[in-house]
């Protein structure tokens, strides 16, 4: 199981926008760079990244709840 | 001599401490948000203390040398890394030509300082190298810096390694952090029931917060004094005549979101603004991330006074213990 940290503290969104669906869902392929979600600080979406290839299993982190850097915003296998 | 932009964080900027006496042209006095991290930085390193660094919020940025050089990071706790080997924060450390400077996850507070021997030698624009971005002014090219940039670094001498300030010393704000608020000239346009709700409520760093302004949500929405809005004023009753604004002053649009002016800030406007945080205080807000609890506490002018000296103390034992 790997953890996808928060690189900066904000808010965390697993959408690209309110109406659309989350970037990944349980059992999506990700790729190395693939985004898996927004922290926005400072007037600006900052975007996470997967730092490694494997499978997604779940978001860690509510849609639209704040964060402090380091916390865990999702797993992948 | 020079170092490489590898990875430039999130917002990293050129600051020194500012330029004073433009405020008034609408020329904010800018530079670090920090100036007691910046300053013992410059000292770690056998520099001026108002000589140019780094300011990175949030995220460090990665940074190869292109000399040998003395380096030391202050104000923030973000894990230091050169060529991956673990160095201590407020400590003077060297590195060499070629060396990778880098930083892991944000512990505590918001803002760190890196200052290198011999200061960051960009030009001075009206006589300082902080860097304004939204006036594209100061700095390296009036803007945060980007992956590939190189900076120039004056001639300085490497000193000692492990020059350190103590943990006394190293003074960051507290859980909650206490900020301490002189009222002022429009505070008689808040009913008493909102000048006391200003002080007993809980606070909050909204996620806007940043050089120009920290913002601050979670307290009760504020009123006024019934008065006829004088011309020109508009008709919210947060509205003023326009008129100039400090340094540490705190408006609060619509009455409903605090916003503390900061370094970067504009000059004047319509806003009433209830008070100002006192100058010894200024420092703590740039180390505040977001979503942090907050306590305004109210001090009369002798109170600001006395905690304006005490600051200044705490410099003088920094330049005593690294002189």
């Amino acid at each position: 199981m790997t953890e996808i940290q928060s690189p900066l503290p904000g808010t965390f969104y697993q959408k690209p926008s309110p109406e659309e669906p989350p970037f990944k869902s349980e059992g999506d392929a990700v790729t190395l760079g693939d985004v898996i979600g927004l922290v926005e600080v400072m007037k600006t979406f900052i975007q996470v990244q997967a730092e490694a290839d494997g499978i997604f299993v779940k978001y860690v982190a509510e849609d639209a709840s704040p964060i402090m850097a380091g916390d865990v915003l999702a797993e992948m296998k | 001599m020079t170092f490489e932009i590898v990875k430039p964080g999130l917002a990293t900027t050129v600051q020194d401490l500012g330029r004073p006496g433009y405020f008034h042209l609408g020329i904010p006095e800018g530079g670090a948000m920090d100036r007691l991290a910046l300053r013992a930085a410059n000292l770690l390193v056998g520099n001026d203390e108002g000589a140019a660094g780094l300011e990175a919020v949030f995220m460090g940025p990665e940074i190869r040398f292109g000399a040998d050089m003395s380096v030391a990071i202050t104000g923030a706790e973000l894990p230091v890394l050169l060529d991956g080997d673990t160095r201590e924060t407020w400590t003077t450390f060297d590195v060499k030509a070629g060396q990778t400077l880098s930083f892991g996850f944000l512990k505590e507070g918001a803002r760190i300082y890196i200052a290198f021997s011999g200061g960051i030698d960009t030009p001075l624009a009206l006589g300082s190298r902080a860097t304004y971005a939204i006036g594209a002014l100061g700095g390296f090219e009036g803007r945060p810096l980007a992956a590939g940039d190189k900076l120039p670094v004056g001639q300085g001498a490497i000193v000692a390694e492990g020059r350190t300030v103590p943990d006394a010393l190293r003074r960051g704000p507290g859980k909650p952090a206490d900020l301490r608020v002189l009222p002022g000239l429009y505070w008689h346009r808040l009913t008493e029931k909102s000048q006391n709700a200003f002080f007993d409520d809980d606070w909050k760093v909204a996620p806007e917060a940043d050089r120009m302004g920290y913002r601050f949500r979670g307290g009760q929405p504020m009123e006024f004094v019934d008065r006829p809005q004088p011309f020109g004023a508009g008709s919210d009753p947060s509205n003023i005549v326009d008129g100039c604004y400090s340094y540490g002053s705190i408006q609060v649009p619509g009455g409903l979101e605090p916003i503390v002016l900061h370094r970067d800030a504009v000059s004047g406007g319509g806003y009433f603004t209830l008070g100002a945080i006192i100058s010894a205080d200024m420092d703590l807000i740039g180390q505040l991330q977001p979503n942090s609890a907050v306590k305004f506490r109210r001090v009369n002018m002798e109170q600001a006074l006395a905690a304006r000296a005490e600051r200044k103390k705490t410099l003088v034992q920094i330049r005593q213990v690294l002189g």
